[in-house]
């Protein structure tokens, strides 16, 4: 009897299957980002002004989901690191260098729209407090593995290398994480992801959840078209080689 | 294995402190580094002696990234990489012994060289041998989370400034640490334990992560 072929998750690692499977995917998680994040907006433009900060808060909608993303992208990251090193699973370097420039874009707009916030609330643009000294840390990771990336020729040589690096480097995520615990600063303590439940208000904390849902769907699309790209960019690569082979 | 790794250790000190070796670049960088600092301050007696300690660790720690590059760079070149990558002795042992010769090479001159350079600060007796020793455990751990860089370029052909941006996001809590400690052990005795103890922790912890990313960026380099 033909058994029916069933899809596994380890079909995803097959290229072509993977281009098959984004091409269609790519526009549905962009409406999906783009839905969620106008009606995110909505909502948050619709909630009352906060007790001490007015209007002020609603910086908030972008501050805190390119925070949480930039941690969530390097995290990601990570496991497409362990994926190169110990599977050998061919599209996992293609994730891993497709998401960091993504990774390190969100780390920006985190910093920048931090300091816009916190100029107005705390009168200044910097301060070297645990959290934001983290988060830069983090940048300057970003920075440095897309630097790697780009001095190596071999793709598959580069992937190992920057692997190591960024397994190297996920220590930073926690201390981001728990920094707020650890130092007391200006920047405030977690809010939304606590052991004893969120403690922001439903009215600020909704919009802010579709907002991140949005964000999330965002990075996902341009994630797979990043990852088209480069699974374009090695194609290309691999057949000017070929050519340059066969004429000589 | 121990006379191998004193054998390795031999050989990185003896081709790093005879001609063309370069251990002594570090130092002047180093010297050029504190020089350069009371000119762009000006020279205010009381401002420098306060912040003193701080040039002489920021000073130490970018002159512990100069040399980096070549740990492995010169090896990988002339071949006897190759031939540490077959030999018995396991490869994180040999990135050890690589890693402390160079530190011995060009970290432990910056530690002897900060007391003097010190002077040039108006530094005072105390706070200098305060930074001295807080640097005598901050640069080993400094080079060995830089043996990690180092690993990940020698197959690189041009890396040079490369090493230093991969490795200055690491060596932040060393110098976090490292400078809380100095600052403590000269005004407030009551914080130095914490800090002393998490910069001890930090070197132990560099001594083994260090080798151990070294050896598998080593291997990567020369499989692929």
């Amino acid at each position: 009897m033909p058994r029916t072929p069933r899809m596994k998750v380890s079909d995803l690692a097959n290229p072509n299957r993977f281009l098959r499977l984004s091409r269609w995917m790519i526009p549905l998680f962009a409406v999906a980002a783009l839905a969620l994040l106008a009606y995110g907006f909505y909502l948050g433009f619709q909630a009352p002004p906060e007790r001490d900060q007015g209007y002020m808060f609603r910086i908030m909608f972008v501050h805190v989901p390119s925070a949480w993303l930039a941690l969530g992208v390097y995290t990601m990251m990570a496991c497409a690191a362990l994926g190169t090193l110990v599977w050998r699973h061919p599209l996992s370097d293609v994730a891993q260098k497709a998401a960091a420039p993504l990774g390190a874009a969100f780390a920006l707009i985190c910093l920048v729209t931090g300091s816009i916030w916190g100029y107005p609330t705390w009168g200044t643009f910097w301060e070297w407090d645990g959290r934001l000294t983290s988060m830069l840390v983090l940048f300057l990771i970003y920075l440095g593995i897309i630097a790697l990336w780009r001095a190596f020729d071999e793709p598959l040589q580069a992937a190992k290398a920057v692997a190591i690096l960024t397994l190297v480097g996920f220590i930073n995520i926690p201390i981001v994480k728990f920094s707020v615990d650890w130092w007391s600063g200006l920047h405030q303590k977690a809010s939304v992801f606590r052991l004893d439940g969120p403690t922001m208000h439903p009215v600020y904390l909704h919009p802010l959840l579709i907002c991140a849902l949005g964000f999330s769907f965002l990075f996902g699309a341009m994630l797979m078209l990043a990852m088209r790209t480069e699974i374009a960019r090695r194609r290309v690569r691999t057949l000017t080689l070929f050519a340059a082979r066969e004429a000589s | 294995m121990t006379r191998a790794f004193f054998a390795i250790l031999r050989r990185d000190l003896a081709l790093a402190l005879r001609a063309g070796g370069g251990a002594g670049i570090g130092v002047i960088f180093f010297l050029a580094l504190v020089m350069v600092v009371p000119l762009a301050i000006g020279p205010d007696q009381k401002l420098l002696s306060q912040i003193g300690p701080a040039i002489l660790w920021i000073g130490a720690l970018l002159a512990s990234l100069l040399g980096l590059d070549r740990v492995f760079g010169a090896d990988a070149e002339d071949g006897s990489l190759d031939l540490l990558l077959l030999a018995p002795l396991p490869l994180e042992i040999i990135a050890f012994a690589k890693a402390l010769a160079h530190w011995l090479a060009t970290g432990l001159p910056l530690v002897i060289a900060t007391p003097l350079l010190g002077l040039l600060l108006g530094v005072e007796m105390k706070a200098l041998g305060a930074t001295a020793l807080m640097l005598l455990i901050g640069t080993p751990a400094i080079a060995f989370l830089g043996s990690i860089g180092a690993g990940l370029a020698a197959s690189l052909p041009r890396s040079g400034l490369l090493i230093a941006v991969l490795i200055v996001p690491f060596t932040i809590p060393v110098l976090i640490f490292g400078t809380a400690a100095t600052a403590a052990a000269v005004a407030e005795a009551s914080l130095f334990g914490t800090a002393f103890k998490l910069l001890c922790a930090l070197a132990l912890f560099s001594f083994v992560i260090g080798p151990v990313a070294a050896a598998a960026a080593l291997r990567i380099g020369r499989s692929a």
